[in-house]
């Protein structure tokens, strides 16, 4: 019995050195993991420095897409842009993330509402820095949005053939005016409400639709049918108006102003890219206009 | 001098924006005009030398033969974009570190808070409301701003400055957008927030917010200053005057947009709409400076009163 070697011993170590030869082998490709299976299957393109690769990296990625692969040498300058439009964006993101998770912690209902923002403030781990950064990103986003419209206006940039750009841009203007402001009502302390109450008090002169406007009485205008009642769903600042302002300020506007960002960066790109610095048109080359 | 009211007012977290408002604005004013006025020098050199203008490259920005028209957007764009979002995101948490988000009361309808104020970037409007009833002030002329911003690339026939800075190809352009903008927007902003206390009175920067100040301002209307007391009588002098209002800034209008050589050429290419828009707009817009001034100077508070709209 004990001189009987069992018949599977040096095939199963024979084996056993077959697959750590094989292990390492495979370990070795890995030090050269963009040529693995996964890495391809993601990257869809290689990522080495020649021209070639430096455009795919950007034509072929979902997020940067709307980037062409090549633009004018002049076009990065800082000073040109002032980056105004690209920080809205940027802005409106991080508006986007704050905002979903404040919603985890607020319930819009006048009962609630006041309370969540002090347990968002005192008892919610980093629940301060959220709202804070929030605000102040609302309030960066209004600024930004200003200065880039200022800039567009400065260069020229809404002339021929960018008009309709320029459009979609003060719509999405008053739509980040309108985001600030439905929010503000929303931690239903005193500043919102007398904010919103001064503001929406304006609502009730609107001409023949409202109740205190020229014509308003004449066109049947009462404050529990008028525009400002469509606004507050109520004739004061109360619960109703509370949900109102939650549902446009989180889901109504931001869906809205989403669909006119996407045609807005479009735009940009069909409208041949960015407008500038482009070289410069003498007076004396106005060509005349041809009869219509 | 309150400097604590002063204080109070600057570094309010809320009004922090305004504060920023007050260094940006101005920086961003000078740093595009900065380079306007470097683009027109140029422009001026090559209109005097039609050689260089045939070779030059048009622009200020360097270049060399040698240097590619085209630079890859990985990596000289991205990493600008990349950097930029994170120096936004370190300003905004050192920012929301330092300064917390307001929390009044609880929303209490029953106590009024004076001054009640809206938002910051609305404060442009509001302060409108102390020259125009609130059916202008609320409702037609934001509208019209936003209709006014909305027409401007349809009635600017300039074909020149499209996407450079220049100052001296567009004065009218830049002297409009930058009255309409600095002056009626961001100024209006900064006195809504900085100079009105309660009772929406004025305060100057330093004056402490006094809650029980009374100001004596009779305030007349156009009509009674002629002794004009019957209503249909003041409705039609109050026409006769908005007419003469109107026409009288229409003109002036049509001066300024007749001003130079240049603009002359530019408004020959303007069709008849066109012009008439701009003139509408321009109209309405001058109404503001024009109520702001009779209202602090003279004292008067409406042009032309009807029975069902006060102007």
């Amino acid at each position: 019995m004990a001189d009987t070697q069992p018949p599977v011993e040096p095939n199963f170590k024979d084996s056993l050195l077959a697959i750590k030869e094989k292990a390492l082998e495979e370990a070795k490709a890995l030090q050269t993991p963009e040529k693995t299976e996964v890495w391809k299957s993601i990257l869809r393109v290689k990522h080495d420095e020649t021209p070639r690769s430096r455009s795919l990296g950007v034509l072929s990625n979902v997020f940067l897409h709307l980037h062409p692969a090549k633009i004018n040498r002049d076009a990065v300058a800082y000073n040109y842009t002032w980056g105004m439009g690209g920080i809205s964006f940027y802005i409106y993101i991080v508006l986007v993330f704050t905002g979903a998770l404040l919603m985890y912690y607020y319930h819009p209902s006048k009962v609630v509402a006041f309370r969540d923002i002090l347990y968002l403030e005192h008892d919610v781990p980093f629940g301060k820095l959220l709202r804070n950064m929030h605000r102040w990103s609302a309030h960066l986003m209004v600024i930004t949005v200003e200065l880039h419209m200022f800039r567009v206006f400065l260069t020229g940039s809404y002339k021929a053939p960018r008009q309709f750009n320029w459009v979609v841009g003060v719509i999405l203007l008053v739509f980040t005016l309108l985001l600030s402001f439905t929010g503000y009502l929303l931690p239903d302390d005193q500043l919102g409400f007398w904010a919103v109450t001064v503001g929406t008090n304006m609502a009730r002169a609107t001409p023949m639709l409202g109740s205190d406007g020229p014509f308003g009485a004449a066109m049947g205008m009462t404050p529990f049918n008028d525009v400002r009642f469509a606004l507050l769903g109520g004739s004061i600042v109360d619960s109703n108006a509370l949900l109102r302002a939650y549902i446009w300020h989180c889901v109504g506007i931001p869906i809205i102003a989403s669909t006119f960002m996407v045609v807005h960066f479009w735009r940009v790109r069909k409208d041949g890219g960015i407008s500038g610095p482009s070289p410069m048109m003498l007076a004396s080359e106005i060509k005349e206009l041809k009869k219509a | 001098m309150d400097f604590n009211q002063l204080w109070k007012i600057l570094a309010s977290p809320d009004n922090i924006p305004i504060t920023l408002l007050l260094f940006i604005v101005p920086f961003y004013t000078w740093y595009g005009f900065r380079q306007a006025f470097a683009n027109d020098k140029l422009i001026d050199q090559l209109e005097a030398n039609p050689e260089m203008a045939k070779t030059h490259h048009r622009k200020t920005q360097p270049w060399r033969p040698e240097w590619t028209r085209d630079v890859h957007v990985w990596p000289y764009l991205l990493r600008i974009e990349f950097l930029a979002a994170l120096i936004v995101t370190i300003i905004l948490f050192v920012w929301s570190i330092l300064l917390n988000a307001p929390l009044e009361e609880p929303a209490n309808p029953t106590l009024t808070m004076n001054p009640s104020k809206a938002p910051w970037y609305f404060l442009g409007l509001q302060e409108m409301l102390v020259y125009f009833d609130p059916w202008m002030a609320g409702v037609v002329l934001p509208s019209l701003i936003i209709f006014g911003l909305v027409v401007i690339p349809y009635i600017d026939v300039n074909p020149l400055g499209n996407g450079y800075y220049t100052y001296k190809q567009r004065k009218f352009a830049l002297w409009t957008f930058i009255f309409g903008f600095l002056i009626l927007w961001i100024s209006m902003i900064i006195i809504g927030t900085m100079i009105r206390g309660p009772g929406w009175m004025w305060f100057w920067p330093g004056q402490t917010w006094d809650h029980n100040r009374v100001v004596f301002e009779v305030n007349r209307d156009f009509h009674e200053i002629f002794g004009i007391r019957n209503a249909w009588t003041a409705f039609i002098f109050g026409g006769g005057v908005m007419t003469v209002y109107l026409a009288a800034s229409a003109w002036g209008v049509h001066k300024l947009i007749t001003l130079t050589e240049f603009s002359r050429k530019m408004y020959k290419r303007m069709s008849l709409l066109q012009y008439v828009v701009m003139q509408i707009f321009l109209i309405t817009m001058l109404l503001l400076p024009v109520k702001i001034a009779l209202r602090l100077l003279l004292r008067i508070k409406y042009m032309w009163v009807t029975p069902w709209f006060n102007v």
